[in-house]
């Protein structure tokens, strides 16, 4: 049954997702929520919640406005706390029980933008997807609503998709920007670790932009479609730094979109190597294995990402069986420490940490 | 209407007891030392968890459980929109519950069962899942708990846990001379006097902490007395002792002598136990606060409610020994606290009562112009001092020797700094912490 984990926690979900994609820009995220999101983010999804002061609160929901449908009360709620503290903007996302209960996050937002005179937007989740699906769709949102048209200057990138969960340690996104200047470009964003609203909102300038998680796509997608901007999906890691470099050089001048983390690699048939986690940085990291040692790897993706991010071969993953049924043949395994469990007694678990699965945990050594 | 110094502060002399501040948006604290669900839950020995919800609520107990060591202990089905849409929340339920425990390698003797507000919501029909649970795993002790922090007409999910984790106790024949000390997350202090007077009055105390294993647990039962010191255990004590027919006995921990002497007498009257020389505790009390008054002097201190549920209480015996006590963090009044809040209005009307979760709270100033000494772990991340107290849940504070151990505390917080930082974003005081 693959509802039921006997021993692999679950990833991030989707609100986590869109409050780690948000925390950086300045605006107040919302969660339409009774308890606990909040606390399970900032506890164990976001590294960065005990040294800066980001704006996320909870609407601390009760059964009878859940019930009778007070949504006075949210609004009302919001707009104090946005005039108290005038954020750049407002998102609200939400838990279970306001879908269920098919709160109307449109006109919720509406009346918040009016009363409150600052723009407000809704980041669809449910708390049943994962974080990719709530912080891609928070970047899209911004992508949607504050990136302005602008002539565009050659030889800039935005680098879309970044935040702890998926690059909890600081060195990942120094990698990043130093990969961009080496590879000849200039880096005018980053969404979201390290830029504010206002870079973020010149996104549009740039000539080709970066995918380097699967949180980053949506985002893109929304650019492609309002500016034609074209974007490269992958990760730098190690040898196939190199060629997404120049899927980078190649995108520029062609206008295409290129997906080399999922493109430059073989199929891998019989699955003995395998790569375990968010599908960009890990195609990515199984192309430059497959380059550095001449042997496929199996991207075993656990996330709802578009199955358009993988290459043939490789297993989305639905719940503990499925990993399970994927590495079954595995000898060597690439993945956060918390799936040795789901690995064939005899494989070789090389640790790959991943906030998103393990949360703080992942920094235990 | 309140008159406030800030819209997140009040002044001990503006307090209304039954609504301290209007609820609006919360703000959560980097400060996760408070006991969860997962923790508490598994104190019974041998039992095992399992929690039926969609990722994002379930991300913060599952991964409580692997921080604590217990993912051993700890089960996830996992509810997803395609469920809520088409009708099958009932279902994967049962069958994910049934699933999971078919794979564990051992069936364990007791399942803590965990839906959420969903299953409320939905109208899912437990009690259909729990016959059909006990019908197929008949060895199996079902505990029915709860995590719907959305339902707050009922019993919040940690009363409810301290409740229905008691439910296997059977009934047996009562141990007259056998005491339990039930529904606190820590025993009692080893130099907490009660001991010492049960001991003398020819009774044993034991209490959930000390069972080795679930036949232990079980054998609870037989305890003549139940005892419980913290509130939110009140009512699921109380149920368990009127269940069995047992005595039952409320002894909150507090910190006024005249209450805890009504209690040690409520006990002598109950046990027929010797009581102390009140006096002669009253001034071994007095000598500690002094002691720690003589170090701390005119500092300011700040007391949490995540420390003590007493926190007024704590607030009112400082200051009635000279301390200077300016901030108290706390959401809601405690009802046990209704006069510690009255002498507080009368004695120092200019305390400060602050929110814990006001949306405000995110941006105010944890810098003080004066070191500070914290009780408990907010307060010290509020007023940004290592000098803290650093307790949770009321700790294992009680009675006269509960004074002095505070005493003691404080001048230890004051002489030495901690790292607050590295401390107060750790889950569940007093648990295996891995992080």
């Amino acid at each position: 049954m693959n509802r039921s984990n006997r021993i692999l926690p679950v990833y991030a979900g989707d609100v986590s997702g869109c409050c780690s994609a948000l925390f950086e820009l300045g605006g107040m995220t919302v969660i339409h929520d009774p308890s606990g999101c909040n606390s399970t983010y900032n506890t164990h999804d976001e590294t960065r919640w005990y040294d800066h002061d980001s704006l996320i609160f909870i609407t601390a929901l009760r059964e009878r406005d859940a019930i009778l449908g007070n949504d006075e009360k949210v609004v009302r709620d919001v707009v104090d706390a946005a005039r108290e503290l005038r954020p750049r903007f407002i998102a609200i996302t939400n838990s279970p029980i306001p879908f269920i209960a098919g709160t109307d996050f449109a006109a919720l937002c509406k009346l918040i933008e009016q009363q409150a005179g600052i723009p407000c937007f809704y980041v669809r989740s449910n708390g049943m997807h994962d974080y990719s699906v709530g912080a891609g769709g928070a970047l899209a949102a911004i992508a949607e609503r504050f990136v302005e048209p602008a002539a565009v200057q050659l030889g800039t990138l935005n680098l879309l998709g970044v935040t702890p969960l998926d690059f909890c340690r600081d060195e990942q996104v120094s990698d990043l920007h130093r990969f961009v200047r080496e590879a000849g470009f200039e880096e005018l964003s980053c969404w979201a670790m390290g830029s504010d609203l206002d870079e973020l909102a010149q996104a549009a300038k740039a000539q080709v932009n970066l995918v380097v998680s699967a949180t980053g796509l949506p985002a893109a997608r929304v650019l492609r479609e309002r500016f034609g901007t074209p974007y490269v999906v992958g990760a730098p890691v190690g040898a196939f730094s190199a060629q997404l470099a120049e899927a980078l050089r190649q995108a520029a001048s062609t206008g295409a979109c290129l997906w080399p983390c999922r493109d430059g690699r073989t199929p891998a048939a019989d699955g003995t190597h395998c790569v375990v986690g968010e599908p960009v940085s890990a195609g990515s990291l199984a192309a430059a294995r497959e380059l550095q040692e001449g042997v496929p790897y199996r991207v075993v993706c656990p996330l709802e990402a578009p199955r358009e991010l993988l290459a043939s071969g490789d297993a989305l993953a639905d719940g503990e069986e499925e990993v399970e049924a994927a590495l079954a043949q595995a000898t060597l395994v690439i993945a956060d420490k918390l799936y040795e469990t789901a690995c064939p007694p005899t494989a070789e678990l090389i640790v790959r940490p991943h906030l998103a699965f393990s949360g703080r945990y992942a920094f235990v050594e | 209407m309140l008159k406030r110094i800030g819209p997140s502060v009040v002044r001990a002399a503006d307090a209304c007891s039954t609504s301290l501040f209007t609820p609006k948006l919360e703000f959560n604290p980097p400060v996760h030392e408070p006991w969860n669900i997962v923790h508490l839950g598994l104190l019974v020995p041998e039992a095992h968890q399992v929690y039926v919800c969609a990722i994002n609520c379930m991300r913060g107990v599952v991964l409580t459980a692997q921080e604590m060591g217990a993912a051993d202990r700890f089960s996830c089905v996992i509810l997803k929109e395609e469920d809520i849409v088409r009708g099958t929340v009932e279902e994967v339920t049962l069958e994910g519950i049934t699933d999971v425990l078919n794979k564990l390698p051992e069936l364990p003797p007791c399942v803590q069962v965990f839906p959420v507000c969903t299953h409320h919501f939905l109208g899912i029909n437990m009690a259909h899942i729990y016959r059909e649970l006990e019908q197929r795993f008949p060895s199996v002790d079902f505990v029915r708990a709860f995590m719907d922090p959305i339902m707050n007409s009922r019993l919040s999910p940690d009363q409810r846990l301290r409740r229905v984790m008691y439910d296997p106790l059977p009934p047996c024949e009562a141990d007259e001379k056998l005491v339990a000390h039930l529904g606190s997350d820590f025993s009692l202090s080893a130099s907490c006097e009660l001991r010492a007077l049960l001991a003398d009055g020819g009774y044993r105390l034991t209490d959930l902490q000390s069972c080795a294993d679930y036949a232990a647990f079980k054998a609870l039962a037989q305890a003549g007395t139940f005892v419980a010191t913290y509130p939110n255990a009140l009512r699921g004590i109380e149920h368990l002792a009127h269940r069995l027919s047992r005595r039952f006995l409320y002894l909150p921990s507090c910190f006024g002598y005249d209450e805890i002497e009504a209690q040690h007498r409520q006990v002598a009257e109950a046990l027929g136990t010797p009581q102390p020389d009140y006096a002669a505790e009253v001034a071994r009390c007095e000598e500690a606060l002094a002691a720690t008054h003589a170090e701390i002097a005119s500092a300011p201190i700040a007391i949490d409610m995540a420390a003590h549920p007493r926190p007024l209480g704590i607030a009112r015996l400082l200051l009635e020994h000279g301390f200077n006590v300016t901030e108290v963090y706390l959401d809601v009044v405690n009802p046990e606290e209704a006069d510690a809040l009255e002498w507080l209005k009368e004695h120092a009307p200019e305390l400060q009562l602050s929110s814990i979760g006001l949306p405000e709270l995110r941006v105010a100033s944890r810098e003080r112009e004066e070191r500070t000494l914290a009780i408990g772990p907010k307060a010290a991340w509020f007023t940004g001092t290592g000098n803290f107290v650093n307790i949770v849940e009321g700790g294992n504070l009680w009675g006269f020797a509960g004074i002095r151990e505070l005493a003691g505390l404080m001048r230890d917080a004051w002489a030495t700094e901690k790292d607050t930082r590295d401390i107060v974003p750790r889950k569940g005081l007093g648990c295996v912490s891995c992080v």
